[in-house]
């Protein structure tokens, strides 16, 4: 029996530039980078030159802590600029396609009579372990381990999110088999998450994902339901010694097609969103193209600046229009930015065009008005005044205040107790958004993260 | 957009390194109180934000205390001349006593919001706008003829003591708004207590109109004299003697319920205060023994400061329960606590104030206990595998 989990905390925040379920052509890009600052907590280590040329699926860096891991091209070309910042710190590796799709082509066979280490290897010669997000701390896992239990969210309930149910109608061969190659890799289930909207969805439904060890639960209610981290709290949540995997979904389509036809195929599905695109939809790209090709889509006006986010407005990056797609993300959103001053906003009784949660002002009279939202903070930053506000927006068993405060005060013993291990930024982003005090919640809690890695590897 | 403009071209003066770079806080207080500021956010984080600051929930409970306040001024006009025995026009009424809580309000603002920016400039931070509310608060659970001295030195001690040694906004462990009045209370206890000071100009009185007294329903009813009391719909509507902002029960849960509805103060805290206060007095019902152990339990909800604290006072995000079931632990106490005070103590006939600032010494306590059994569920959690 299908286990359906009623999530009541959390909120939708309804923006302008919803995606059209409908796949647009944008040109096809010569350049594509990947970028090391998308990969938290690595070293990375060179193993290219400008110049080099590459196959899809070559290296082009690995972690200088586990040389196992290696980061590959998604496109055959030639190496083209490697992108350093302050300290020399490596930022991008920008590599020209020359069109070929020339393959490294890896020995896949039948991996139902393969050894868990077989399949691992296989992972990390192809470039793909990076797939893999550890719970505690969100940073790519260590192959030496075992996970308690593999977690995969079937749909992102974000706001101008992918809807996977539309955008992976042609991967669900794949997705079967990238779930079987899961199964394989963890001694405990396959955890796969989705809404309640899906239980007629012809790829997500039961049957077609029913496996062996695959247990499947169905989520309903507002973000951040369909949060990875909140689906694991409710299932099988992390306790302090644990660890638990997540891949993102369409990671898990491209194993499916790594262990089909051997290669990186690192195609995926993205939505162009937000309210300065001029028509919002999907595109299907590599991982890691630039963002230049969606240049005639958007809108531009002398006066309003445009802020372009890699993922999603609640905790994406911004990049520049220059830069490219992230690694994990499958969103580019696009808002305006919010650099003005607004005459006595605060006192404005109505302030129409803004959204609150809170009923002081009057977004509750308009339930399913979409919002034009920009980058302003509508308030300067102050001391921790309200209570019950973060709770308000966070369905998971944590307080978060007093977590924040643990960290903030460096305390290492009461993070742990109040489960650091549980959350990562995007489970907290709501709680940033809501914010009376306009304190920086995600920014915080990485700290605090950061503080407990090195604790234990220290 | 003049105003931006001079705002602009004063900036430089005021940031750190300028001219008059030491008012860096209070010019920041202004700009951001006429113009929302720029920022944007972070590169990484949330991209967007809600609308609510810390400016809006101020003004909030501002509007949701104007009925009290209006209402007060008011009931200070209209006991002053029933004392006297002159019957005079709304009009008149509603002005004389406006015209004696205002310069309460001036003062308590000027005296506090002076040192909150000196404070604020002193530490380097912002100006934090909690004292908008406290400011307001101050006044209305003071008798209208206290002198302006001794609130000046009450808001002093409020802010200084009750707050800003704490590190500020946010900070503090008591509730400053009756740290003033228990200041009050305590250093001069004449002007506080008594038959004639909650009547403006009682005490200096030529001449008082035939029997009236000027006594608050609590003291009749601390003196066992509950037919003395007024009816049940004076009291309701607050036309009784008392502290300025604290006598009308229909006119703070107006203010209720826009805290309730804005979802700013916590309508647990309101309700589980009612509750322990309902609780203690049917046990006092049921054994009885005075005439004002068997008043009726519900009266006590209408009487002296009950419902002004439970709205507005037990509700203070920063000094109540931050737990949410911390929070009916912590009303229902309050409530239990004040009518305790009231029924049993022959000191003091209202314990709504010793009560609130009672439960919030001890509401870290109460938070402590349920963040610990979150801690233990957690620990014990079985993996399941």
């Amino acid at each position: 029996m299908l286990k359906v989990i009623k999530l009541k905390r959390g909120l939708d925040i309804k923006l302008k530039g919803e995606p059209e379920k409908i796949f647009g052509a944008a040109e096809k890009p010569v350049k594509y980078a990947l970028k090391p600052t998308d990969f938290i907590g690595i070293t990375p280590k060179l193993v290219v030159q400008e110049g080099d040329r590459v196959k899809v699926g070559s290296p082009l860096f690995f972690d200088k802590n586990k040389p196992e891991i290696k980061f590959v091209s998604p496109v055959s070309g030639t190496v083209s600029a490697v992108n350093r910042g302050e300290k020399r710190k490596l930022l991008s590796i920008v590599v020209t396609s020359d069109a070929s799709d020339d393959y490294i082509k890896h020995d896949v066979g039948d991996f139902e009579k393969m050894s868990r280490e077989q399949i691992i290897n296989i992972i990390l010669e192809s470039g793909t372990f990076p797939f893999f997000i550890q719970r505690p701390y969100g940073i790519i896992a260590n192959p030496a381990d075992t996970p308690k239990a593999i977690f995969v969210s079937c749909f992102d309930s974000s706001p101008l999110a992918v809807d996977y149910d539309f955008a992976m109608q042609y991967d669900a061969e794949y997705l079967k088999k990238g779930i079987s190659v899961l199964t394989k890799l963890t001694n405990g289930n396959v955890n796969l998450g989705i809404s309640k909207k899906m239980l007629n969805s012809t790829i997500f439904n039961t049957e077609f994902l029913d496996a062996k060890n695959v247990v499947i639960t169905a989520f309903s209610g507002k973000h951040p339901s369909g949060n990875v981290g909140v689906q694991i709290s409710r299932v099988n949540p992390v306790n302090k010694g644990d660890t638990v995997w997540t891949v993102k979904l369409q990671h898990v389509v491209m194993l499916g097609k790594l262990f089909e036809k051997g290669i990186y195929d690192a195609s995926k599905v993205v939505v162009l969103a937000g309210s300065r695109i001029e028509r919002p939809c999907y595109f299907r790209v590599l991982a890691g193209a630039p963002v230049s090709i969606f240049a005639n889509q958007i809108k531009r006006e002398s006066e309003k600046e445009n802020r372009i986010i890699s993922g999603s407005v609640l905790s994406g990056v911004q990049i520049s229009e220059d830069d490219y797609l992230g690694f994990y993300d499958d969103q580019i959103c696009i808002i305006p930015e919010g650099n003005y001053n607004e005459l006595f906003g605060w006192a404005n009784p109505l302030r129409i065009n803004k959204f609150s949660m809170s009923r002081s002002y009057f977004s509750w009279i308009m339930p399913d008005k979409k919002y034009d939202l920009d980058t302003n903070y509508n308030g300067s930053e102050r001391a921790f005044i309200m209570n019950g506000q973060y709770e308000k927006v966070l369905p998971m068993d944590i307080y978060p205040v007093y977590l924040l405060k643990a960290i903030i005060a460096g305390d290492i013993d009461k993070m742990e107790q109040l489960g650091i291990y549980e959350v990562i930024e995007e489970d907290l982003a709501l709680c940033e958004f809501v914010c009376t005090s306009k304190i920086n919640v995600q920014e915080i809690l990485r700290s605090g993260i950061n503080i407990m890695i090195k604790e234990m590897n220290g | 957009m003049i105003l931006k403009k001079i705002f602009e071209k004063l900036k430089p003066t005021f940031s750190k390194g300028g001219k008059l770079g030491m008012f860096s806080s209070t010019f920041e207080a202004f700009e951001s109180f006429v113009f929302v500021p720029d920022t944007v956010a972070k590169r990484k984080g949330s991209h967007v934000h809600d609308c609510i600051d810390s400016k809006r929930t101020m003004s909030v409970v501002i509007i949701a205390l104007m009925p009290a306040m209006l209402f007060g001024m008011w009931n200070a006009g209209y006991q002053h001349f029933l004392s006297t025995g002159e019957a005079v026009s709304f009009i008149d009424t509603f002005f004389y006593g406006f015209l004696k809580v205002l310069p309460l309000i001036v003062v308590s603002y000027v005296v506090g919001l002076a040192i909150e920016f000196a404070s604020a400039q002193i530490r380097g931070h912002e100006v934090n706008e909690g004292y908008l509310v406290t400011g307001m608060l101050i006044p209305l659970i003071m008798p209208v003829d206290v002198p302006l001295w001794i609130l000046t030195l009450a808001v002093i001690f409020a802010v200084v003591i009750g707050k800003e040694i704490f590190g500020g906004t946010g900070m503090n462990i008591w509730n400053p708004a009756l740290l003033a009045r228990a200041f009050v209370f305590f250093a001069y206890p004449s002007k506080i207590s008594g038959d004639k000071i909650w009547i403006a100009g009682l005490e200096n009185a030529q001449s008082v109109a035939d029997g009236f007294s000027g006594a608050t329903p609590l003291s009749y009813a601390a003196a066992n004299e509950i037919d003395k009391l007024p009816d049940t719909v004076n009291m309701f509507l607050g036309i009784m003697p008392g502290s300025i902002g604290e006598t009308s029960t229909v006119a703070i849960l107006l203010g209720a319920a826009v805290l309730i509805f804005t979802g700013i103060a916590s309508w647990k805290i309101m309700v589980s205060t009612a509750v322990g206060a309902l609780f203690v007095g049917f046990l006092a019902n049921t054994f009885g023994g005075t005439p004002y152990l068997e008043m009726p339990a519900w009266q006590h909800l209408l009487m002296g400061g009950f419902a002004f604290g439970a709205v507005f006072m037990a509700t203070d995000p920063v000094t109540s329960s931050q737990t949410e079931a911390g929070k009916w632990i912590y009303g229902f106490l309050i409530g239990v606590v004040a009518i305790v005070i009231r029924l049993f103590n022959p000191g003091f006939p209202e314990g709504m104030m010793m009560a609130i600032l009672l439960m919030n010494t001890f509401a870290p306590l109460i938070d402590h206990c349920v963040v610990q059994s979150n801690v233990k569920k957690r620990l014990k959690r079985k993996s399941v595998i």
